[in-house]
């Protein structure tokens, strides 16, 4: 449904997007998943039709983004993470307006309108005015409102950013209803871990490169077994100590040593043993997206 | 044709329905050229002589505060819809300048209510040249604002426009002195200034001195410089960019 081939934005001197390719199928719902400034909103941005790249190709529902933009236009829904809504306007006066920009009128638009309405659970606020909604509700109307000129494509800029975690789930749940009911296939970027885990497939952007592509599953277990993250006053020498006698891959940042490693509780009574008084706490986790991107980058998303 | 005059019809239309929610804005513009104009104008003893000056200034004012909206629209506000939606940029441009002129043009209509402190009056059947000629200026000065407003990346810059361009330009166009009194250099730019040909312009259709340059000339240069304005804010608004119009 999506196909980006060797993307490449600069702004200026600066590079946001370097040699990106990837393909989101029809039905899915993929993530771009990164800290801000990892090239997200730029990627957004492009695929949106608000931006000409520098270099690079990308076709959607088979149209070309640069080319063909008004046909894109067309496929596309978009639910900005800054609210695109008129605030002093209700939500059905937002919703038709909308419908207008899309050439919708009369019957079919009031028809759409009352569909996208009772899809999202709007019905009964239709004739309030969006600066009374609460966030998660105007992030629904946004949906509503993306959904009139029924899209192939529903592309999300960090869509649950600024939620509480219900209203987050929320969004979620009517996320996933769209895809199964309607097979719109959604593109959503975000920084947020949880809302990443939720995804079919993602890809890791950092620095505006990928440094990762797969399901949530797969890209966990890139990481062998458990995460061990030590914390201590002198991390550095902690983590040339463990390199040095257990043969360890074990990295130091922010004051805590992460080592990689299957069984890791074994591997915890060891350690505290091997270097008393070294460590000041001690846990262990499962992999999670976040260990993923520290292993490919370095850094940390949140 | 619909997928061209609904869009833009529908931004003509929010425009009011908003004017019309926070009808606390009327006053605000309506309020500061009518303190200046009846200062001035009750200082000086001559009502009249300032009145056209002060006329476009309440549409002035209207203009550039309802398009210079468009920077913060763009960024996080509704035009960001329009902006990836089919609608031809042409239509947004138009929908967006004809719905805030309209706006600036009820405003110097509200004005209008004091023209009888200036001794002017004005019977039905004038009103209609005395209205067109207000809804050109109002056309023409938003054009103005839209050029200005859509290359801004922030409001920041706003006052610095409003103060060393809008208002100096509004200080020589006739509206303070007339050109036949001007000297040098000035008078040079109240030639060149599009702002001295819609003071003219309501000068005369309102029957009060100091219409120079003349009726016509007027007429013609601010209807001309009003559809060239319109021209480049399309033009502009349908560039393609590597930078993100947002």
């Amino acid at each position: 449904m999506i196909e980006v081939e060797n993307l490449t934005h600069r702004y200026g001197e600066r590079l946001a997007l370097r040699n990106v390719s990837f393909e989101v199928k029809a039905g899915e719902i993929f993530g771009l998943l990164g800290p801000n400034g990892g090239g997200k909103s730029t990627l957004f941005r492009i695929l949106s039709t608000m931006m000409v790249p520098t270099e690079g190709k990308i076709t959607l529902a088979g149209y070309d983004v640069v080319r063909e933009a008004a046909a894109v236009r067309r496929q596309v829904g978009v639910v900005f993470q800054t609210q695109s809504l008129d605030k002093a306007l209700t939500v059905e006066e937002n919703l038709r307006a909308q419908g207008h920009l899309h050439g919708l009128s009369g019957a079919v638009l009031r028809e759409r309108m009352g569909a996208a309405m009772e899809r999202l659970g709007l019905l009964d606020r239709r004739k309030d005015l969006v600066e009374t909604l609460s966030g998660g509700l105007k992030r629904r109307v946004e949906i509503a409102k993306a959904l009139l000129h029924r899209p192939r494509v529903l592309l999300m800029d960090e869509a649950s950013t600024g939620l509480d975690p219900a209203a987050r789930l929320d969004v979620s749940r009517h996320v996933e209803l769209l895809r199964e009911q309607d097979g719109v296939t959604i593109l959503l970027t975000t920084h947020i871990l949880e809302e990443a885990g939720r995804c079919d497939r993602l890809v890791l952007l950092h620095e505006g490169r990928m440094v990762a592509e797969g399901s949530p599953k797969q890209l966990r277990e890139r990481i062998g077994g458990d995460v061990v993250v030590l914390e201590a006053a002198d991390s550095p020498a902690l983590a040339a100590g463990i390199q040095e006698k257990f043969g360890l891959a074990a990295h130091a940042q922010n004051g805590a040593v992460r080592v990689e490693i299957p069984n890791g509780h074994r591997f915890i009574a060891e350690v505290v043993e091997a270097f008393p008084g070294a460590i000041e706490s001690v846990g262990l986790h499962k992999p999670t997206l976040e260990d993923v991107f520290v292993k490919e980058t370095g850094a940390s998303i949140e | 044709m619909n997928s061209f005059f609904l869009p833009a019809a529908t931004l003509w239309q929010r425009e009011l329905v908003r004017f019309w929610r926070q009808k606390s804005r009327v006053m605000g513009v309506v309020a500061s050229p009518l303190v200046f104009w009846l200062l001035i104008g009750s200082g000086s003893g001559d009502l009249g002589r300032f009145y056209a000056g002060a006329l476009v200034l309440t549409v002035m004012f209207s203009a550039i505060f309802s398009t210079i909206s468009i920077i913060e629209d763009r960024r996080e506000g509704f035009l960001l819809s329009m902006l990836v939606s089919p609608a031809p940029r042409t239509a947004m441009v138009l929908g967006k300048i004809l719905g805030s002129a309209t706006l600036a043009w009820i405003q110097g209509l509200l004005f209008l209510c004091f023209a009888p402190l200036a001794g002017v009056r004005i019977d039905l059947l004038q009103l209609i040249p005395v209205a067109a000629g207000i809804f050109l200026i109002a056309f023409t000065l938003t054009g103005l604002g839209f050029v200005i407003a859509w290359r801004m990346e922030s409001t920041a810059g706003f006052h610095a426009i409003m103060n060393l361009l809008l208002l100096p330009m509004w200080l020589v166009s006739g509206a303070m002195f007339p050109m036949a009194t001007a000297h040098g250099w000035v008078r040079a730019i109240m030639w060149a200034n599009p702002l001295t040909y819609s003071v003219a312009l309501l000068n005369h259709i309102l029957g009060l001195p100091n219409a120079t340059p003349g009726g016509l000339a007027s007429l013609v240069v601010t209807a001309a410089i009003g559809l060239a304005l319109l021209a480049a804010s399309g033009a502009m608004a349908a560039q393609k960019s590597t930078h993100s119009a947002a």
